[in-house]
C-alpha cells in the first residue's frame, strides 16, 4: 500500500450511531449479528432494507418488536432481489412523476447464504442483470442455521451438518462450496467485493463503496456461527480471521471487472488451524485435509493471477 | 415485554412495526454464564472490544475508558478474548 493511501483505523472514532439495536435474539457470539451492525454502521439511516428469510430476519423482528431503526421489510426467501428492484423501480417511478422529492435513498438487499446461492439466486441474477441501482449483502454462515443447521451449496467441503450427517460412508458435505461472488462477477456488475467481519473496517469501506456505486452491487460476507460451526462463542472473530489468512475465504473486490485483493499473504497458513478449532471439521482425517489444503491453494492461486499479483 | 401480551387486534395492518428500535426493551444479558470484568488500570482505550462486540452493548465512559452493558451482554467473551491487553476477564456469573 502507498503511503498517500494510508488510512486511520482506530475503533473509537467509528460513528456510535447503532441503527441495529441492542435486544436482537442472535446466539451468544454471533458473527452474523456482528456483521450487520458493522454494515448498518456503514449504511447511515437513509436507507431501505430488504430482508429474506433467515436468521438475520428472525432474530432481529420478533412481532411486536423490531431491531431496526430504519425502514425494514422482510420478504421470502426467493424473492430478495425481485423486491428490491421493485421498490428502486418504484422509487424512480415515483420521483419521475412529481409525486415524491427526490431524496439521497439507498436501496439493500440483505439474504443468508441459502437465500442467495439457492433459493433466491434467480431473483438476485434478474435483479442485477435488469441493472437496478442496488447493494446485495450475502450474509455467508455456510448452512441454513436457523431451522437447524441444514447444509446449502455454500457449505464448505467436509463439513458436517445434520443433513449432511458423518459415517462410515460419508465425510459430511460432498460438494465444494459455491463460489457465489465469481457468479455475480459473471453478470458484469460494476461491483463485487467479499468481507468479513473480523476486518470491520474492510467490510464497512466495501459496503460504502459498493452502495456509492451506480448499478448493483454485490457484497459477500463471511459470518462466522458458532451454534452450526461447533466452536466457542468467543472465537467468532478469530475463525474470521483465520478463514480469511488460510486463503480459504480471500477477501478481494471486483471493481468493473478488474480484481484487486484487499489482503495478501506472502504465506497462507495451513487449513488445519482453521479447521482444528471447528466441530464441524472434527472427523476429517489426513488426506481429506491435504485435499482440501490443495484446492484452497489452486483456488488462492487463480484468484492471485486474476488480481494480476506475483 | 414485561408481562403484557399484545392480542391480534393490537396490530398494525400488515403487522408494520411502528416503533423503530424496540427490540431494544428486551434484556438479553439473562442469557449470560459468564460476564466480562475489567481491570482498567490496564486498558489502553483503543476500543476493539467496541467495535467486534455482536449485541452493541459496549460504550465508551466519561473518562474515555469502555463498559459493557449487562443489560444486553450475552456473554460471548469476543471482547475478552480479542483485547490485546487482557483487560477483559470472563467470570462466572453467579445467582443474585
Amino acid at each position: 500500500m502507498d503511503k498517500e493511501d494510508e488510512e486511520l483505523f482506530v475503533p473509537r472514532l467509528v460513528t456510535t450511531e447503532e441503527n441495529f439495536a441492542s435486544g436482537h435474539r442472535a446466539c451468544v457470539g454471533c458473527g452474523e449479528a456482528l456483521a450487520v451492525r458493522h454494515v448498518c454502521k456503514a449504511l447511515g439511516k437513509d436507507v431501505i432494507i430488504v430482508n429474506a428469510t433467515g436468521c438475520i430476519e428472525i432474530f432481529s423482528s420478533l412481532l411486536p418488536q423490531t431491531s431496526w431503526r430504519v425502514a425494514w421489510i422482510h420478504t421470502l426467501f426467493e424473492n430478495v432481489g425481485a423486491v428490491v428492484s421493485g421498490i428502486e423501480a418504484a422509487y424512480k417511478a415515483r420521483v419521475r412523476k412529481g409525486k415524491i422529492p427526490a431524496t439521497a435513498v439507498k436501496f439493500v438487499g440483505f439474504a443468508g447464504d441459502g437465500g442467495t446461492s439457492d433459493i433466491g439466486i434467480q431473483a438476485l441474477s434478474g435483479a442485477m442483470e435488469r441493472g437496478h441501482n442496488f447493494l446485495y449483502c450475502c450474509f455467508d454462515n455456510e448452512a441454513y442455521m436457523n431451522t437447524g443447521i441444514q447444509r446449502s451449496s455454500s457449505t464448505p467441503y467436509g463439513a458436517w451438518t445434520t443433513t449432511a450427517p458423518v459415517g462410515k460412508k460419508s465425510i459430511g458435505q460432498m460438494t465444494w462450496k459455491k463460489n457465489m461472488p465469481e457468479i455475480a462477477v459473471a453478470h458484469n456488475i460494476p461491483y463485487v467485493a467479499t468481507a468479513c467481519p473480523s476486518y470491520p473496517f474492510d467490510l464497512m469501506d466495501k459496503v460504502k463503496k459498493g452502495i456509492e456505486i451506480e448499478g448493483p452491487a454485490y457484497v459477500h460476507i463471511l459470518s462466522v456461527c458458532p451454534t452450526g460451526w461447533r466452536c466457542p462463542p468467543n472465537l467468532s472473530i478469530e475463525l474470521g480471521r483465520l478463514a480469511v489468512e488460510t486463503g480459504i475465504f480471500p477477501l478481494y473486490e471486483v471493481i468493473n471487472g478488474e480484481y484487486r485483493l484487499s489482503f495478501d499473504f506472502p504465506e497462507l497458513k495451513p487449513v488445519r488451524e482453521y479447521m482444528k478449532k471447528q466441530g464441524r471439521f472434527r472427523h476429517l482425517t489426513e488426506d481429506v485435509i491435504e485435499r482440501i489444503q490443495a484446492r484452497v491453494e489452486e483456488e488462492y492461486l487463480k484468484l492471485k493471477e486474476k488480481a494480476g499479483v506475483k | 415485554m414485561s408481562g403484557e401480551k399484545l392480542g391480534w387486534k393490537d396490530l398494525e395492518i400488515g403487522a408494520v412495526v411502528t416503533e423503530p428500535g424496540s427490540a431494544s426493551a428486551y434484556k438479553t444479558g439473562d442469557w449470560r454464564s459468564e460476564r466480562p470484568v475489567r481491570e482498567n488500570e490496564k486498558c489502553i482505550k483503543c476500543g476493539i472490544c467496541y467495535i467486534y462486540c455482536p449485541e452493541a452493548c459496549i460504550h465508551e465512559d466519561e473518562e474515555g475508558y469502555f463498559e459493557s452493558d449487562l443489560y444486553y451482554c450475552k456473554g460471548c467473551g469476543i471482547c475478552a478474548h480479542e483485547c490485546p491487553r487482557d483487560v477483559i476477564k470472563m467470570v462466572e456469573e453467579v445467582e443474585e
